[in-house]
């Protein structure tokens, strides 16, 4: 139903139809600044942000190098609540297990509350495959699947349409997949709002099925968490008969008490908002309240490769608050299907060629299309260094480029024209250099595919700050060894 | 080998000699609201409740049951839904229709609930530096449906018994067992152009009735 992300073209050249989009270029520009100058007003509230970034980011560490011993504590606490896990090595063998959980019920249709773990998988297409039509509840979810759309943003999946294009999208389609757009519908919001409402109503009470994702899940009580805004979330978790959750192992945490930091953390830092509206808890079933039957696909799908890698494994600490992406102004120019994954913006450009490769020439390009500003590791709340990473990744597409007989030469010309992408949009550069922070400190201490934990080559040296500095030196030292 | 076994061997193979990591430091506060002052505490979960768009109203016993009754009459409800342990005098004075979730014939189902204009609760705790109410299923609050498909929740929170400044001070006094609803305001989305809107799938009003001594 919704667009794929196979065959997609380089970075650079889906970022040139976004640029030359004026709409797509505004819709972007609005949206992006409007929860900027909110998220800083509600970190600002906090006096101890810092502390509370420092202890996520230690929480999450301290997750992934035990993560093996944390993950079989949470399977234990959620059989013994009632659940069933699975396990799932990839994206393919998740939704076999999903597909065959929704058939063993019999039924032929699921409600879904927006995962990023089944957008990966590309679970809709699988069902859809075997007949199950997934309905996605979430607004900006159900304006990307109305319009045949592709997601172009972590939390706001729609967020390259305006209400305009929002309002035609429901009049022209809401009646093929159910209740229609009421008569007479305008784009205000709380309008469109009333109409997805509408929509939904019907199908939330109907269903026998829901499947959803995962923020949080605690291995020491096997307590799954989802935090959510519209209340689809809830109707998904607690309606259906059945729940199944399909969620990535990196999100599990150790204790309880880790939830009070990711809880502080998240809204203010995703929505802008001191606490989103709803948060559901839930472990296991429970007699008499929600589902009967609960099902957790636990999926691997490259992260254990990513997790093997010094520098890139903090990649692994992300939240999904998408702060990353609202701040990025290479993000805010080519618009997030640039990326090519369901993981736009900088923590796309060094997630999908971790969990992927870097073996086409979109991935590739991918650890290329940034200004190397600094802007990411500011706002993110586990404080991932994303331009650590990025340039550790740089370095592993050039190590891989190294024989004109392999795909080398193919994979180091995608990388230079998102590189050059870059430099030619003096806007997005621009802008990031003024973000650049003085502390920024770009030197991995190993470079990514030298081999987990051993002492590598060491790396080139690397401009602190300026990309075309950096920019200008690859393409000489390129030009004399060619 | 099975799938499970490949990726917990994959997992102890990436973190073969690598650097332990050390127990998370926790140097962020526990509150960050001033203790001891129980009043100005009830002050900031009003502010933020309101802020976020619920209304908020505070009473003490003898007059809960007339504002149930007025806030459920100036809504226009005329059916209430009635979680089991909900104090009975809680009611007395509206003359909505009541459907208790522990009828005889079995809880209400999802298109009854549907058909009910309003659902009166209590709930677990209340955090006022988030303007949150958490429920928990317990006694007056009934399963997460009840709360979830009528259009009005009008919920009654005991000021300062149930009140507590912060998250981490919420945590250590909820049961992770029990299915728990964290409510911040009424139903929104951010999901058009990134700004807030109220009402969506959940119940498009929150009333919020802080009951003082
Ligand atoms: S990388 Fe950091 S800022 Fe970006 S989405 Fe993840 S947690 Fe948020």
């Amino acid at each position: 139903m919704s667009g794929t992300f196979l065959g997609m073209p380089a970075f650079p050249e889906a970022a040139g139809a976004a640029v030359a989009d004026p709409v797509l270029r505004a819709n972007l520009r609005h949206a992006t600044h409007t929860i900027r100058a909110k998220r800083e007003r509600a970190v600002a509230e906090l006096a101890d942000w810092e502390e509370l970034r420092q202890a996520g980011k230690e929480i999450k560490d301290r997750t992934l190098r035990r993560l093996d011993v944390y993950l079989l504590r949470l399977e234990e606490a959620v059989v013994a609540a009632g659940g069933t896990v699975h396990w799932a090595e990839d994206a393919e063998e998740a939704n076999r297990i999903v597909t065959g959980l929704v058939e063993a019920t019999g039924e032929r249709e699921v409600v879904k509350v927006k995962s990023m773990a089944t957008q990966e998988t590309g679970l809709n297409e699988a069902l859809a495959a075997a007949g199950i039509a997934a309905y996605e509840t979430d607004l900006a979810e159900l304006i990307v699947q109305l319009g045949d759309d592709r997601p172009s943003h972590i939390l706001v999946p729609a967020i390259h349409r305006n209400r305009g294009e929002v309002r035609d999208i429901f009049r022209e389609r809401m009646g093929d997949f159910g209740r229609p757009a009421p008569e007479g519908l305008t784009d205000e919001p709380a309008e469109l709002a009333e109409a997805a409402r509408l929509h939904l109503r019907e199908k939330f009470l109907r269903a026998r099925v829901g499947i959803s994702g995962a923020n949080f899940m605690v291995a020491e009580t096997g307590t799954l968490v989802v935090v959510e805004s519209e209340g689809n979330g809830r109707m998904c978790l607690t309606l259906p008969e059945t729940l199944i959750s399909v969620v990535g192992v990196e999100k599990v945490v150790p204790t309880w008490r880790d939830l009070e930091v990711f809880l502080q953390t998240l809204p203010r830092s995703s929505t802008a908002e001191r606490m989103n509206p709803y948060t559901s808890m839930w472990t296991g079933t429970a007699d008499g309240d929600g589902p009967r039957a609960f099902h957790l696909v636990l999926l691997d799908n490259g992260r254990t490769a990513a997790l093997a890698d010094a520098t890139g494994r903090q990649a692994l600490r992300c939240i999904r608050c998408s702060a990353c992406l609202n701040v990025c102004p290479v993000y805010e120019r080519a618009g997030g299907h640039a990326y090519g994954s369901v993981y736009p913006g900088p923590i796309g450009a060094i997630l999908t060629p971790q969990l992927r490769g870097t073996v086409s020439e979109l991935d590739a390009s991918l650890p290329y299309a940034s200004s190397l500003c600094g802007a990411c590791y500011e706002v993110c709340p586990v404080a991932i260094d994303i331009p650590e990473v990025l340039v550790a990744l740089r370095e592993r597409v050039v190590a891989e480029g190294g024989s004109p007989h392999r795909s080398g030469h193919r994979l180091e010309r995608a990388a230079m024209a998102a590189a050059t992408w870059v430099f030619d949009h003096p806007a997005a550069l621009a802008a990031g250099e003024r973000l650049a922070s003085a502390t920024r400190r770009l030197h991995p201490s190993r470079p990514l595919g030298a081999g987990a934990w051993t002492e590598g080559r060491s790396l080139p040296e690397l401009p602190e700050r300026s990309f075309r500095d950096w920019w200008r030196r690859r393409t000489r030292d390129g030009e004399e060894g060619s | 080998m099975s799938a499970r076994e490949r990726i917990l061997a994959r997992i102890r193979a990436a973190n073969a000699g690598a650097p332990e990591a050390p127990e998370p430091s926790r140097d962020y506060l526990t509150a960050h609201a001033p203790a001891g002052d129980p009043a100005a505490l009830v002050d900031l979960l009003h502010e933020n409740l309101a802020d976020y768009r619920a209304r908020v109203h505070r009473t003490g016993p003898a007059g809960l049951p007339g504002l149930v009754a007025r806030l459920l009459a100036e809504r226009g409800a005329r059916s209430v839904a009635v979680p089991p342990g909900l104090p009975a005098h809680w009611l007395a004075e509206t003359g909505a229709e009541r459907h208790p979730d522990d009828r005889p014939a079995g809880p209400l189902d999802a298109r009854e609930l549907d058909a009910v204009d309003a659902v009166v609760t209590g709930c677990a705790l209340a955090v006022a530096e988030t303007g949150t109410l958490v429920l928990d299923g317990g006694a007056g609050q009934g399963r997460r449906a009840l709360t979830l498909v009528p259009d009005l929740h009008l919920c009654v929170v005991r000021v300062p018994e149930q009140l507590v400044a912060s998250v981490p001070l919420a945590l250590p006094r909820l049961a992770p067992g029990r299915p728990l609803t964290w409510i911040s305001g009424p139903s929104a989305t951010s999901d058009i152009e990134l700004d807030r809107v109220e009402g969506v799938h959940g119940p498009r009003t929150l009333e919020v009735v802080l009951l003082g001594a």
